[in-house]
């Protein structure tokens, strides 16, 4: 007992600790705001920021003037229907396997999606690697194994790996959909819109461990837009936010890397050679943002023969943004989720609308389990409130 | 039928018929369900000799027994838990265990239990005598009587090894008065112990692929001797007890909130948490106050009594950790927030059902 009295005592003063550093940032946080005299928008590029900022209540201890806009980050939300069409619709032929990880699931196109695939008989496993999609095809040689290979560059390597293994063990029944995406394109394409108005950028840490701190270099001298890389713990993404509002109030676009234990400024060489081997730059259509040029990549020629579009034939169709969804403006930073008319009322994590409410780290899915009730108590006045 | 077969296949099969006779199979075939000689092998084999009792040896077609005027609680629930065994428990543990805290929940001590088996071709018997020994050891801790039963055999393919239901009856105690119409501004909230180890635990044995090192055990554990403590000492300042099973703790708590139309305000770092379990959870993208329990209480006490109750809990093996996290407050917004780590703001919701293994 005096051991687990001992844990406890240990445990308080963490806690203490860690509030009292939250709330001297806090403070930090609305001195600046003061000193600037304007509202300040900063975008964390990544879902899982989204999600510890939300769990932890960041949200609660900001100031009303600082608000924090989710970006792209999240790879599902990211993902054009055309492509989710495509793999449904790959799903649907019989005896093909399809594996996945488990946020596509939900995900709907045009033609439904693969969880109501499967429903209807379509073969669709959860994976959470990509060995064990290999390991699918490994057992089932007499069928063909498609992995639907999604996300930034966090989930590129090991899709990569995948390919590289399938082709030196000759595992001819797999191949793989690629809709893998680049996180700096979609960040200076944002900057290209006049109606994003943000003020700096609070940089992904897991994607900055794969490409390093540097990429970010141009979004700052060419855009003029502060850079910070943070952890993912609630104090790191305050910290983040206010050496954002730090170099925004005295006027400056530099880069910072607030989590140099695990981000270096050339990133992991393994695994940008293990990208560089298999892929190769391509353009990509992303939800929201559409087609932009070097913004995903294609699998290179030597590996067509593991290229699932390749194999089957695959042509993507068009996308049609289901009616009244406001993804598209909550990806890029113009809306709220809140202020989405759907949200929380025919749009949930049971029956999602949109993408952003599907994937666990979709901003809407993270607004509806952690800052739902917010809406109730917004003023009625915006036309989308919850009320 | 099955002398026909030997005789087809030859020298080397006839073998096996002059091995001792609960040699004689080794797995479950479709005919240990068909009602013959075979299912009363079954039953004098493998159930009776484990569970059997008075009750239970009549072997007919119901139990019949004397019950005392009083109110009774009566539940049912099926199992259909994979793995079939995990780190501290099986499902055997838990069809017993899920069903007696049911009971206990509602103020009711537990009497008997009634055991329906789905077994799948195939399933090999020494598995089932695990689970059944298993089952023993919980009926046992619990205090209750398997009184009936039933057996059934399904083709490989038609269930995952064994499905499990049980129904329970109880007796409820005169002192309780559990009810969700009493909880009232003020009341305090107890969780006995730490939270999500049985989920973590059964997902992390289930899902080798994820190549994680865990000492998790499920918590899966009759309540009704920690809720007859509880109740022993605090009598009618108990208002509302339930054990944080599916939905974890996040849906007791909600749910709480939701169904009294009042604010819950719990504090984040008083939820007691193994550090293994919260790694656990964050490997596997979850949220541990969503994570299911198996022997988990969540009580809703007076103030006054507070102490009290922390007491008797603690006092009871299966309450050692009891911690209050959280009280109900006067605003009458149906919400329930959580005060974080950092101390920051968040409401808790009932989770919606993940994509998750099947863990009860």
């Amino acid at each position: 007992m005096s051991g687990v009295r001992a844990n406890v005592a240990a445990r308080e003063a963490l806690v203490a600790r860690a509030r009292a550093r939250m709330a001297g940032l806090a403070g930090e946080l609305g001195a600046l705001a003061g000193r600037l005299g304007r509202p300040m928008a900063f975008m964390e590029v990544c879902g899982t920021h989204t999600v510890n900022a939300c769990r932890s209540g960041v949200h609660s201890l900001i100031p009303e003037s600082v608000s924090l806009v989710s970006g792209p980050g999240c790879p599902v939300c990211v993902t054009a229907q055309r492509y989710i069409d495509a793999l449904v619709g790959l799903g649907r032929r019989p005896g093909l396997i399809i594996t996945t990880y488990g946020d596509m699931l939900r995900v709907a196109g045009a033609g439904g999606s693969l969880e109501l695939a499967r429903s209807e008989g379509a073969d669709v496993r959860v994976v959470t690697s990509t060995r064990e999609a290999l390991e699918v095809a490994r057992r089932n040689p007499d069928r063909d194994v498609v992995f639907a290979a999604v996300g930034f560059e966090t989930t590129a390597p090991a899709t990569a790996s995948a390919v590289l293994t399938a082709d030196r063990e000759g595992v001819e029944n797999f191949s793989v959909l690629a809709a893998h995406k680049l996180v700096v394109p979609a960040m200076t394409t944002l900057l290209e819109n006049p109606d994003v108005r943000i003020d700096g950028f609070l940089c992904p840490g897991h994607v900055s461990v794969v490409i390093g701190s540097e990429v970010y270099r141009p979004v700052v001298e060419r855009y003029g837009k502060p850079c910070v890389v943070a952890g993912f713990e609630a104090v790191q993404i305050m910290e983040g936010i206010v050496h954002l509002a730090r170099q925004a109030v005295a006027g400056e676009a530099r880069l910072e890397n607030l989590y140099p234990e695990a981000v270096t400024p050339g990133g992991n060489p393994v695994a940008a050679r293990l990208i560089d081997e298999v892929f190769v730059p391509g353009a990509a259509a992303w939800r929201a943002l559409g087609e932009m040029p070097a913004s995903g990549l294609d699998l290179r020629k030597r590996y067509q023969h593991l290229d699932a579009f390749h194999r089957f034939g695959i042509q993507l169709g068009d996308d049609q943004e289901p009616p009244g969804c406001r993804c598209a403006e909550v990806i890029t930073g113009r809306c709220n989720p809140l202020d989405c008319m759907l949200f929380g009322r025919v749009c949930t994590p049971i029956y999602p609308v949109g993408p952003c409410m599907v994937s666990s780290e979709g901003s809407c899915q993270a607004y509806f389990r952690y800052r739902r009730h917010e809406g109730r108590r917004r003023a009625p006045s915006g036309a989308g409130s919850v009320t | 039928m099955s002398a026909d077969r030997l005789r087809m296949a030859g020298p080397s099969s006839l073998r096996t018929e002059y091995a001792p006779p609960n040699r004689r199979h080794r797995r479950i075939v479709l005919a240990h369900g068909g009602g013959g000689q075979l299912t009363d092998e079954l039953v004098d084999e493998i159930v009776r000799p484990r569970l059997g009792n008075a009750l239970l040896d009549e072997l007919d077609d119901s139990a019949v027994f004397d019950v005392e005027p009083g109110r009774m609680a009566f539940t049912t629930d099926s199992y259909v838990v994979q793995p079939l065994e995990f780190p501290g428990g099986d499902i055997g543990r838990l069809a017993v265990c899920g069903t007696v805290n049911d009971m206990a929940v509602c103020g009711a001590e537990p009497l008997h239990l009634s055991v329906g088996l789905i077994l799948e071709e195939g399933l090999e018997l020494d598995v089932l005598r695990r689970v059944i020994d298993s089952m023993a050891t919980a009926v046992a801790e619990a205090g209750v009587t398997v009184v009936t039963g039933d057996t059934k055999v399904v083709a490989r393919g038609q269930a995952d090894g064994m499905y499990v239901n049980t129904a329970g009856l109880g007796r409820v105690r005169p002192d309780a008065r559990l009810a969700l119409a009493r909880v009232r501004q003020g009341d305090r909230v107890i969780v006995s112990r730490p939270i999500g180890d049985h989920g973590l635990a059964v997902m992390l044995q289930r899902e080798e692929a994820f190549g994680i090192e865990s000492r998790l055990a499920s918590d899966v554990a009759p309540l009704n001797g920690l809720v007859g403590a509880l109740l022993d000492a605090c009598g009618e300042d108990v208002v509302f007890l339930r054990d944080a099973t599916r939905g974890g703790l996040a849906g007791v708590l909600s749910d709480l909130s939701e169904r009294t139309r009042l604010h819950l305000a719990v504090d984040e770092t008083r939820i007691p948490l193994r550090r293994e379990t919260s790694y656990a959870a964050e490997m596997l993208g979850l949220d541990p106050l969503d994570v299911a329990n198996e022997g988990t209480l969540v009580a809703v006490v007076r103030p006054a009594v507070l102490d009290a109750a922390l007491d008797a809990l603690r006092a009871h093996p299966l309450g050692e950790h009891a911690a209050d996290v959280g009280a109900f407050g006067s605003d009458e917004d149906g919400l329930c927030e959580i005060v974080t780590e950092v101390g920051g703001r968040r409401v808790i919701q009932k989770p919606y059902g993940e994509e998750l293994p099947r863990i009860c």
